[in-house]
């Protein structure tokens, strides 16, 4: 899932000061369960907001909601004429959601009210690890499913630098080297000799690296075509 | 040939060879390079200019190596991963041979958030490049050398000739992987390799092992790290914190012995730790010559270049062979 961080408040504060009418808008998918901008976080940030605007003497509105989704436009349909009554969005969903209102609301401003931080998972409750850095090239099954993209301070794909220490990174010592894990998963799993074929450069234009990214699969396109022509046929 | 360096004639004649390390100065000034250059000139056939060591921002390792190479210190350029893209690296390549350099050693370069370590403030938050990494960036210049192209498969006109050096760290973990890490930068091209500073010589003994049975050590030219010990305290922070470094407890006593017989004495304890320094990096350097396979030492006397002369002199690598004009 994409996982995100609150920004600090009074960096919030900052962007949403000069506005009178704000909405708090929450995401209940990847950034509710990393505890940043679900519903119930919108609430919260809500209420500090309101608090801190009575503080500094601002008459200032502050409303929350918050839907499902804020990636797929069918549900921000039932919320969208409200949406539009207000001066600024804060959004509390990732960076997609955000951008993605921006691309739908007119002239009124989006902002982040989350950092969105990376593709992770949870662990243990409360604690969230990177796993994916989304490359658009995967080479998991020749990493033993550790990737070295992201979890490789310095992406290396053909094993570790010198930097590894006692299976640490040199970054820092609460970072497990990836390619210390690798090699032991390897080991693990009998296919260490995966490892001992270099790897060549790598083509990094599937990542962020060759200009924003698009997928179209084409049958759904399709099909969906195909369903919008029949209802307009069946209408007509 | 395939560069026509000094270094790789010293090699190819069977002889012994010796790297040193120039460290270039957080200036505009070159007469550190210089001064280092002239130091270090006559005690080794080539010193290795690194590539904004620790990510701080230096005088560049090609500016500086071309300075070197003015006062007659061969260079081995060193060119690091974190701060240059494929594009950058193969036009630094063409720029460098065309300026008349002839090694250069590839490494995958400190992280920056080394950087802020100690007392400097360096660039934390730099973005890093990593576009390649150390076994890439060797199979690049090779083909780059041997077949006239680039890595994207344009031509080049002139081909750059450099002899191509990669580091290893024998004893870095995990040890097990240490060989075949090393095998992959031969197999990608490797000419010569310098590893991390050794003082553990018999952990290094059987990592050399490990390298004989994979039939690498015919295969590339290996030099062996010698990092000169200055002081106790240096030798416990290298056993402690530096990664793939492990210092045998009998020589951090041996420093420690040298520093108590000077007594409260603080600049007889300096000297003296200095002294044995040197002594212990001479026994590195032969324990280091005897294991089966080794071509050379790499030694680096970081910010202590006048040590040279005493060790080299001391460890009967003096005077370093010459060749005529190519």
């Amino acid at each position: 899932m994409i996982v995100g961080q609150q920004k600090p408040f009074d960096e919030i504060w900052e962007m949403v000061k000069g506005f009178k009418k704000v909405l708090v808008f929450g995401c209940n998918t990847c950034v509710a369960i990393c505890h940043a901008g679900g519903g119930k976080e919108a609430e919260i940030l809500t209420s500090l907001l309101r608090m801190k605007a009575a503080q500094e003497g601002i008459d200032m509105q502050v409303d929350n909601a918050a839907i499902e989704r804020h990636c797929e436009p069918e549900f921000f349909e039932p919320l969208m004429e409200k949406v539009r009554t207000y001066d600024l969005v804060l959004s509390t969903a990732c960076g997609v959601g955000v951008n993605f209102l921006s691309d739908r609301i007119g002239a009124i401003p989006v902002y982040p009210g989350i950092n969105t931080t990376f593709y992770g998972a949870v662990p243990e409750a409360g604690f969230f690890v990177e796993l994916c850095g989304g490359c658009g090239n995967c080479v998991l099954h020749l990493t033993g499913g550790i990737c070295p993209i992201v979890r490789c301070s310095k992406s290396l794909m053909n094993g570790p630098c010198g930097g590894t220490n006692n299976g640490k990174c040199e970054v820092s010592n609460e970072t497990d080297c990836a390619w210390f894990l690798i090699v032991e998963r390897m080991k693990k799993l009998g296919t260490l000799e995966k490892l001992f074929e270099v790897q060549p450069p790598r083509d990094w234009s599937t990542g962020t690296h060759g200009g924003p990214r698009r997928i179209s699969v084409e049958h759904i396109r399709a099909f969906e075509e195909e369903e919008e022509k029949n209802a307009a046929t069946e209408g007509r | 040939m395939k560069s026509g360096s000094n270094l790789e004639r010293v090699i190819a004649s069977g002889k012994m060879a010796v790297t040193a390390e120039l460290g270039p100065p957080m200036s505009a000034d070159p007469h550190e390079v210089i001064k280092k250059a002239n130091i270090l000139k006559g005690f080794c056939d080539a010193a290795n200019i690194t590539d904004c060591q620790t990510a701080v921002v230096r005088i560049s390792s090609i500016a500086a190596a071309v300075i070197a190479l003015r006062e007659g210190l061969e260079p081995v350029m060193q060119m690091t991963c974190r701060d240059r893209n494929r594009i950058a690296m193969q036009a630094d390549f063409l720029g460098a041979a065309a300026l008349g350099i002839k090694n250069c050693l590839c490494i995958a370069g400190d992280h920056q958030m080394f950087s802020a370590a100690g007392k400097l403030k360096g660039h934390p938050g730099a973005k890093n490049v990593y576009d390649v990494d150390t076994c890439q960036l060797v199979g690049i210049m090779k083909k780059m050398r041997d077949e006239g192209l680039q890595q994207g498969g344009d031509k080049l006109e002139v081909a750059p000739k450099f002899f191509v050096g990669a580091s290893w760290t024998p004893m870095g973990d995990p040890m097990d992987f240490r060989p075949y890490n090393l095998k992959k930068k031969v197999d990608a091209g490797a000419d010569f390799i310098q590893t991390q500073g050794i003082y553990d010589m018999e952990l290094f003994k059987a990592q050399m092992e490990k390298a004989r049975n994979l039939g690498l050590l015919e295969r590339t030219a290996m030099l062996a790290g010698i990092i000169v010990p200055k002081s106790a305290m240096m030798l416990k922070y290298m056993d402690s914190s530096v990664a793939g470094v492990t210092v045998p407890k009998s020589l951090i006593e041996r420093m420690n012995k040298a520093k108590a017989t000077a007594g409260d004495d603080k600049k007889k304890a300096r000297e003296l730790q200095e002294q044995e320094g040197i002594k212990i990096t001479v026994e590195l350097i032969q324990q280091a010559l005897e294991i089966p396979g080794v071509k050379g030492v790499h030694i680096q006397a970081i910010e202590w270049e006048t040590a040279m002369e005493p060790i080299v002199k001391a460890a009967g690598l003096y005077p370093r062979p010459t060749f005529p004009e190519a």
